[in-house]
């Protein structure tokens, strides 16, 4: 600032006013820029998305008629097709039931599970990159169509049975990597429920559906356990905490925040998976000509349920969140 | 024993070497306090344990593949003898040669790639863009904008099935397509101005453009243009997560490397390209990786907006029996699954050649990607 300039604020008495705009002139410079770099998403979400689920939301509401000359007419029904789907569909409340007890069951495992693989693939160890290329292997691989193709299949069950006799159904009742039978001689002595048993035996028999489904979670969790400053740990050894403590005492709180990612994201991607039973009983609905739009009223009634699951989900595990304070 | 105590013995070797002796504990002793230790013991068990579970765990992730591999190879013989399990006693390579000849496997592969491939790039860029867009700069409305980038994540795109495909189906922006091909304009349920001008007429009436071009606007259907549009605007499968990962990874770069290439005199969008983009690769290739397998498995985009069997992906259609293996017999339930089975390893078969290279970005973008919520 050269001194005839301050003379001249001093003269003037507004001399303040051409730097604060230039100060405020760069902050929109970056804002006007930020919004240039998110534009793609906000074209697509206004002109795309919204009149998408608005549609949608209508279609809800209407049903749907195919005109001949290659449109459609809505007519508007109300609250029909929910009354329908809700009163008077013999499948639909049923399978939303038994869908979200699953679900509900399913989570907690996926979590726990991509959790503790992601505690053993931290530690160094030989062919350490193999078992992460193999534990990996079905993120990218077991989606979609191979998932669906493999839903369906009895091959593997044969395949890994030994039972000597098949009459071709394919059926076989060596499927099962334990028996509730040897679980139960396991918990004998504790003062379990069956619940539990059960719970533990279901779990270990999907083992292969929940390893598959816990890719993600278990790339998330392996990139916060990296994230994590080794001089901590370091610090807690000298100060004498077994590998037990420190897990409970730094690896959990510290994770804390991904813990509530990921149970979101868990919540979110086994709930839209379209390999779940209430979204294949959906998609079975709008293959079904004639009730098209019952599909998307069921649809709009499962994604409320879901919403509530994943504001429930947010809300319980925000409440044990850890924040490390970074900026000391 | 104590080395104060007994003093070791120096020898000159030479002028610039010297030999130290000192009497060391006897190499058993050694040994016995390295390995009969509880600590070590406590090692070598937990090694072990560790070893079996993840071996256990990568049986559990691998074994359908076995079985399926071992079930490709086997002729129909094999599925009714009950001796046969997972190694093939009649050798055959049919399987294979019928999937890729009867098929068009090549065709769809073709196919497949061509658009996985421009998804993956397209998503690639885009979701970079807007995930550098919301880490590092402070505009407003960018968190209400962000939350939005997760509702599109959270409603699944199964309960806007319908509604998704009447967008493409009927493809218009404000009615400017469906008004350029001699529809109205319709405001308020009043519809006017139609038939003023009709630029279709121009194309000849069996070219591809006069085909897809109606009144009602675009018929996108059987072609690339509904998944293209999506990837460009980011509302394709899972960008929610993508560009939570991106937004994460670009938190985490340093200002400083930006305001230093300010400084120099490049824009936002030149320092994004130049400084940011190369920085990460990884996490691209990430993101890239995902977007092209979980792409080229989709079968619910294919089967929504691929309506006429003449364009076959390698989809839930291409999952058939090729006539020249189709038998009937009692074991033929099994044989049918296997061919099943072959035809999903033809599908993945590129993606886990295509994993095995990238595999090790992936590990690397997520690590150094610094995932933290905040």
């Amino acid at each position: 600032m050269t001194n005839e300039l301050k003379l001249d604020r001093l003269l003037n008495g507004k001399g303040t006013q051409p730097k604060k705009r230039k100060i405020a002139s760069l902050d929109r410079r970056k804002a006007r820029a930020g919004w240039f770099f998110v534009l793609p998403f906000i074209i697509g979400f206004i002109l795309i998305y919204l009149p998408m689920v608005f549609d949608s939301i209508k279609m809800s509401f209407n049903e749907m008629k195919m005109l001949p000359n290659g449109g459609y007419e809505l007519i508007p029904v109300g609250f029909g097709n929910y009354y329908e789907a809700l009163f008077e569909d013999p499948n639909y409340v049923q399978t939303l039931v038994t869908g979200l007890k699953q679900l509900v069951f399913d989570i907690p495992a996926i979590l726990i599970f991509s959790l503790f693989m992601a505690v053993m693939l931290n530690q160094k160890m030989v062919g350490r990159a193999a078992f992460r290329a193999i534990l990996f292997l079905p993120v990218v691989i077991s989606t979609g169509v191979f998932a669906s193709n493999q839903m369906s299949n009895t091959l593997d069950d044969y395949m890994g049975s030994t039972d000597g006799i098949d009459d071709g159904s394919g059926q076989s009742s060596a499927a099962e990597i334990v028996s509730a039978m040897d679980i139960e001689r396991l918990f004998e002595g504790m003062k379990i429920g069956t619940e539990l048993k059960d719970y533990v035996v279901t779990m270990v028999n999907d083992i292969f559906d929940i390893v598959n489904r816990s890719g993600v979670q278990m790339l998330i969790f392996l990139a916060a356990l990296q994230s994590i400053s080794p001089a901590i740990y370091e610090s807690c050894r000298i100060d004498g905490a077994t590998s037990w403590e420190t897990f409970w005492k730094i690896t959990l709180p510290m994770i804390s925040p991904m813990i509530l990612v990921n149970g979101v994201y868990t919540v979110i991607d086994s709930f839209t998976s379209s390999n779940n039973t209430i979204m294949r009983f959906i998609a079975q609905k709008y293959v079904e000509a004639d009730g098209q739009t019952l599909s998307s009223a069921m649809a709009w009634m499962y994604f409320l349920i879901v919403i509530l699951i994943v504001a429930a989900v947010a809300g319980i595990f925000s409440m044990f969140v850890f924040y490390q304070k970074r900026d000391m | 024993m104590n080395i104060q105590d007994t003093q070791p013995k120096v020898m000159r070797e030479s002028k610039n070497k010297i030999r130290v002796e000192f009497d060391r504990t006897p190499l058993i002793e050694r040994l016995k306090a390295k390995f009969l230790s509880v600590y070590f013991l406590k090692n070598v068990v937990w090694y072990v344990f560790r070893l079996c579970l993840l071996i256990g765990i990568a049986y559990v992730v691998l074994f359908p593949f076995f079985s399926q591999i071992a079930s490709s190879f086997m002729g129909p013989e094999d599925f009714v003898d009950v001796t046969v399990r997972l190694i093939p006693k009649h050798f055959t390579l049919d399987t294979y040669k019928a999937v890729l000849s009867e098929l068009g496997y090549w065709q769809a592969f073709g196919k497949t790639f061509v658009l996985s491939f421009s998804c993956a790039v397209v998503q690639m860029f885009i979701c970079s863009l807007i995930g550098y867009g919301f880490a590092k700069f402070r505009f407003r409305g960018n968190n209400l904008l962000f939350m939005l980038v997760m509702l599109t994540m959270i409603i699944p795109h199964q309960t806007l099935q319908l509604s998704m495909f009447m967008t493409f189906r009927y493809f218009d922006v404000f009615e400017i397509f469906g008004f350029l091909a001699g529809g109205g304009i319709t405001v308020f349920g009043e519809t006017f101005l139609e038939g003023v001008i009709d630029i279709t007429a121009l194309f000849p009436a069996r070219s591809k453009i006069a085909t897809i071009w109606t009144e009602h606007g675009l018929n996108l259907c059987n072609t690339y243009a509904p998944l293209i549009i999506m990837s460009f605007t980011g509302l394709a499968f899972k960008n929610g997560l993508y560009i939570y990962m991106l937004r994460q990874f670009f938190t985490g770069v340093p200002d400083a490397l930006e305001e230093s290439a300010y400084l120099d005199g490049a824009g936002t969008f030149r320092t994004f390209l130049q400084i940011i983009l190369p920085l990460s690769v990884p996490m691209m290739i990430t993101v890239f990786l995902f977007a092209f397998c979980w792409q080229w498995t989709d079968d619910f985009y294919t089967t929504m907006f691929f309506t006429s069997t003449k364009s076959i992906l390698l989809s839930k259609g291409f999952i058939a029996i090729p006539s020249s293996l189709k038998l009937e017999y009692a074991g033929t339930d099994l044989y049918n699954m296997a061919i099943r089975n072959t035809c999903g390893l033809v599908i993945i078969l590129p993606l886990v050649i295509l994993y095995l290279f990238c595999q090790n970005f992936l590990v690397q973008g997520i690590e150094r990607s610094g995932l933290t919520a905040d």
